[in-house]
């Protein structure tokens, strides 16, 4: 059995004798003994370090980890630098808390307060804070700060990623307040449909871009549909498409979140993720979470520490405007030396190699009698194609070689593939991924 | 120190990106971004001098003692970082087919019915990503329930004035409104104020036992047949589990649902702020409503059940923070069933011998044993001195140790809150009293010096006054 306590039983002994104490049973007697635990937790025995390695090795064995990955739809496969992976697991970042005591902790704020400087920089926003859980719950957060004592009902996109659209409902539903989905057309959002649904009691507008089926919407005159009916205007962006496609900040949009696992975070089976959260200045106060800001010590010194608290749990309790106490510190440190990694010019070359082999995957798929691109407007890394067999046949075809294929799509999408390339496929990836299809159609 | 942004040298690169072996392929000017963001141009030597310069100026439960009170600092065993890292959990996408990810499935399996063990619960869920996002989950769970029964007239919270700031905040985000229970003495709750406060707009009660003074509130059963009575349920925040692993369990107590720090008592690491996971365990009455999907087992291997009709929703996207499962489950398996409770005891047994051995010098907000944690009070050496509990944790820093939390509860003044934990060796208990009795008397002779403190460390005191009245969040590039 592995033990941390490092106190030895004579130790032990001691420290209960200073105390005239015979057994640390006679700590717990405020316990009343009806309720005690009679007997020992029904869990196995303890097992030794070598022991717990190779039982853990067995469980990650009976994963499949896929070669060749062209599924995403809110998680994607990117190259990870080393450097990306080395820093965040420094001990003193990895064991650290919630930067408290600013003294002592100016390292984990200053690299919060750069992930801040970078986070408005890649979303062209002046305000962002020390992010949140995962880009579904900034999603949601972001509704929240938007709903005004009139206006309280959410509108979201139909085009944004399930996931994200379930949680906002959830976050809605707690607040009791209504959430609407805006219908799609034509893989966009139906900005018809839109102008209908917007009215005085409306908070704001979520939308994605690029959305779920990897189309970009026309985010700028989405932003003054919303803005000419007194809303405010919510865009959920992919960071690594910010690399090359205009900014929430070009768009007008007053809070932009993202899901920043794309930043140096492995896919990890759907977590720990990034919840990124940007905002105009105007909504600066009304944004949750931690936030560090730039001060002075008693000697003048430039010093970082938590700043604008007045706004969270802790001071506020019952008003506050989030319960949220903590942040995604080590992963937002993670997409912080991945920005750092890969410069202004690697994030670029980045998504232009996404945007590029995904154009020339779309190309060689479409070209095979039965795959047919299902929309036509442009798109960044993913795209929907039709299917000429159950896309069920050409999953496990595709898996038989490596290859873990596009996300079969539900409901009234049912027969249809929902695509992702990065820059990890090669051409040659691509090439044999359109000749697996060729064979799986002309059987 | 410089901010990486000064050290950024135009053109300087780190890594090198491939070749672009497909036709290039150009978006339209419309949806082109105009300017490129100001990020770092950095050589890798940099990026690594940088980041280890920061590393320094940050302090880890690695570098020393950290008794950071209701936070169960304790040590985060190298063993479960390691397994979080092997490729077979870090490689798998989130939507691969059941079949390719049985081995997640199973480890998300095998740490519900462990967990629900340890807890007294039923199932478990661990899509909440932190404790806040727990308790969420959980008055959710609660506020479903009544839903469900057609019993729409239960829109309160019961929370005692003890609670962390997160209690009453989440029973608003819960759309419910927070009724506040005072305490008595000892930080328990008063009985007859309890039973003044249920009625039939009562939902449930939020609660942590050991409550915040780190006491176990003796009256426990009363308190939840008092809510149960009144047709409520009642919520364990597992904030202080630490002290009682093994000895009783919150669902032996009454408790209806539970959220856990798999980052506190489960020995995950913090990572300066998160990812933690607040994973929310319940009895079968709450099974219908809890997030969907949830790992079961099945004929043929383990399944995600998606057909949860009367579930709450979704609290995140995909499954929670799974890596930090696999770390939490890497330790219950470490220590096991005889572990467990000896890591509880000895979290006990290390706060009372502190507590014991600090008790001639400093005044202990409570009387008789602690469990986990303790709360000394500086107020009589506020008023007779002026030293506050902020200078004796200043004064802390420059010995090198890790203050307690302060000022926290809010119901004892000049408090700082000190939590042990069991991964604290005598030695270093000794150690730490003996500092802390040298502080005592540092402020017993010249109270002044200590509001100059600290001295020895990167900063003096920052000026937070003047970061929240002209907010500088983020570096200003000159144009």
């Amino acid at each position: 059995m592995g033990s941390y306590v490092p106190s030895t039983m004579e130790e032990r002994q001691a420290m209960l004798q200073a105390m005239g104490l015979s057994s640390v049973d006679e700590l717990y007697d405020a316990i009343p003994s009806s309720v005690k635990l009679q007997g020992p937790l029904q869990i196995p025995e303890g097992l030794s370090e070598m022991e717990v390695r190779s039982k853990m090795e067995k469980l990650a064995g009976k994963n499949k980890v896929f070669p060749t990955v062209f599924r995403g739809a809110g998680a994607y496969r990117h190259y990870i630098p080393s450097i990306v992976k080395y820093i965040p697991a420094k001990e003193e970042f990895v064991t650290s808390y919630t930067p408290y005591q600013a003294e002592i902790s100016q390292g984990v704020l200053q690299a919060i307060f750069e992930y801040q400087t970078d986070m408005c920089q890649l979303m062209d926003m002046p305000v962002s804070n020390a992010s949140v859980y995962d880009g579904a719950t900034a999603a949601a957060e972001g509704a929240a700060m938007c709903r005004e004592r009139k206006r309280t009902k959410t509108l979201v996109s139909a085009t944004a990623q399930p996931d994200t659209i379930q949680v906002m409902e959830t976050y809605c539903q707690a607040a009791n307040t209504e959430l609407v989905i805006v219908p799609e057309k034509d893989g966009k959002t139906d900005k018809e449909a839109l102008k209908e649904l917007l009215d005085d009691t409306t908070a704001c507008f979520y939308v994605q871009q690029p959305n779920y089926y990897g189309l970009f919407e026309d985010c700028e005159e989405l932003g003054q549909i919303v803005h000419e009916k007194g809303a405010k205007y919510i865009m959920g962006c992919n960071p690594i498409a910010l690399g090359v496609m205009a900014t929430p900040g070009q768009c007008g949009a007053d809070v932009a979140t993202a899901e920043g696992q794309p930043l140096g975070m492995p896919l990890a089976y759907g977590g720990p993720y990034l919840g990124i959260m940007t905002c105009s200045e105007k909504m600066m106060r009304k944004i949750p979470g931690r936030i560090v800001g730039e001060t002075t010590d008693a000697e003048g010194n430039r010093a970082f520490v938590l700043t604008l608290q007045a706004r969270e749990q802790h001071i506020r309790r019952e008003k506050a405007s989030s319960n949220i106490c903590s942040n995604q510190a080590l992963c937002a440190l993670t997409a912080s030396v991945y920005l750092a990694a890969m410069g202004p010019q690697g994030l670029r070359d980045v998504a232009n190699l996404c945007l590029s082999k995904a154009h020339y995957a779309a190309q060689q798929i479409s070209a095979i009698p039965g795959f047919e691109m299902v929309y036509q407007g442009e798109f960044f890394h993913e795209f929907v194609t039709s299917c000429p067999v159950c896309p069920q046949k050409v999953m496990q075809a595709l898996e038989e070689k490596g290859i873990l294929g596009g996300l079969p799509l539900t409901g009234d999408k049912k027969g249809q593939i929902l695509w992702c390339v990065t820059e990890m496929n090669t051409k040659e990836e691509i090439d044999t991924l359109a000749e697996t299809l060729k064979e799986v159609a002309g059987k | 120190m410089n901010l990486i942004f000064e050290s950024s040298v135009a053109g300087r690169k780190c890594v090198q990106v491939p070749p672009c072996d497909v036709p290039e392929y150009q978006l339209p000017a419309s949806l082109t971004r105009q300017q490129a963001p100001h990020l770092p141009e950095m050589s890798e030597t940099d990026i690594s001098r940088h980041y280890t310069k920061l590393a320094e100026r940050t302090y880890g439960v690695n570098n020393g003692f950290y008794p950071l009170g209701s936070c169960t600092m304790k040590y985060n065993p190298r063993i479960n970082e390691e397994m979080a890292s092997l490729p077979g959990f870090t490689g798998v996408h989130p939507l691969q087919p059941e079949h390719t990810v049985q081995g997640c499935l199973e480890v998300m399996a095998l740490a519900e019915e462990y967990l629900c063990q340890i807890t007294g619960m039923d199932e478990m869920t661990f899509q909440p990503a932190a404790g806040a996002h727990g308790e969420l989950t959980g008055v959710l769970l609660i506020k479903q329930y009544h839903k469900m029964r057609g019993d729409t007239k239960r829109t309160k919270i019961i929370v005692p004035d003890s609670a962390h700031g997160t209690n009453p905040a989440t029973a608003v985000m819960a759309g419910f409104t927070c009724v506040n229970v005072p305490s008595n003495e000892e930080g328990g709750i008063d009985l007859d104020k309890l039973r003044e406060a249920v009625g039939e707009d009562t939902a449930g009660l939020m609660l942590t036992n050991p409550n915040t003074l780190g006491i176990f509130d003796k009256n426990i059963l009363e308190i939840t047949k008092i809510i149960k009575d009144a047709g409520g349920l009642c919520y364990y925040d597992g904030a202080n589990l630490n002290a009682i692993m093994g000895q009783v369990r919150p669902g032996d107590m009454g408790f209806d649902v539970v959220h856990l720090n798999l980052h506190k008592t489960f020995s995950t690491p913090h990572g300066g702020g998160g990812p933690g996971s607040g994973a929310v365990g319940c009895k079968k009455l709450l099974a219908p409503y809890l997030p969907k999907p949830h790992a079961v087992a099945g004929e043929n291997g383990y399944t995600m059940d998606y057909d949860l009709p009367q579930s709450i929703g979704r609290m995140k996207a995909f499954y929670g923070n799974f890596l930090v499962v696999v770390r939490a489950l890497t330790y219950v398996l470490t220590l096991g069933q005889k572990g467990i409770p000896e890591a509880s005891r000895n979290a006990v047994l290390n706060a009372n011998y502190m507590m014991h051995q600090l008790s001639d010098t400093y005044d202990i907000a409570t009387k008789g044993h602690c469990m986990h944690e303790f709360i000394i009070t500086l107020d009589k050496m506020h008023k007779e001195k002026g030293v506050t509990a902020t200078d004796i944790a200043k004064a802390m820093l420059d010995e090198g140790i890790h203050p307690p939390t302060m000022y926290f509860p809010l119901i004892v003044p000049e408090d700082l809150m000190v939590e042990p934990t069991e991964t604290e060796s005598k030695t270093t208990l000794d150690e730490v009293v003996a500092a802390l009795k040298r502080i005592h008397a540092m402020a017993e002779e010249n109270p002044e010096h200590m509001h100059e403190l600290p001295v020895k460390t990167v900063i003096r005191r920052p000026d937070e006054v003047k970061a929240a009245r002209t907010p500088v969040i983020c570096y200003h590039f000159d144009k």
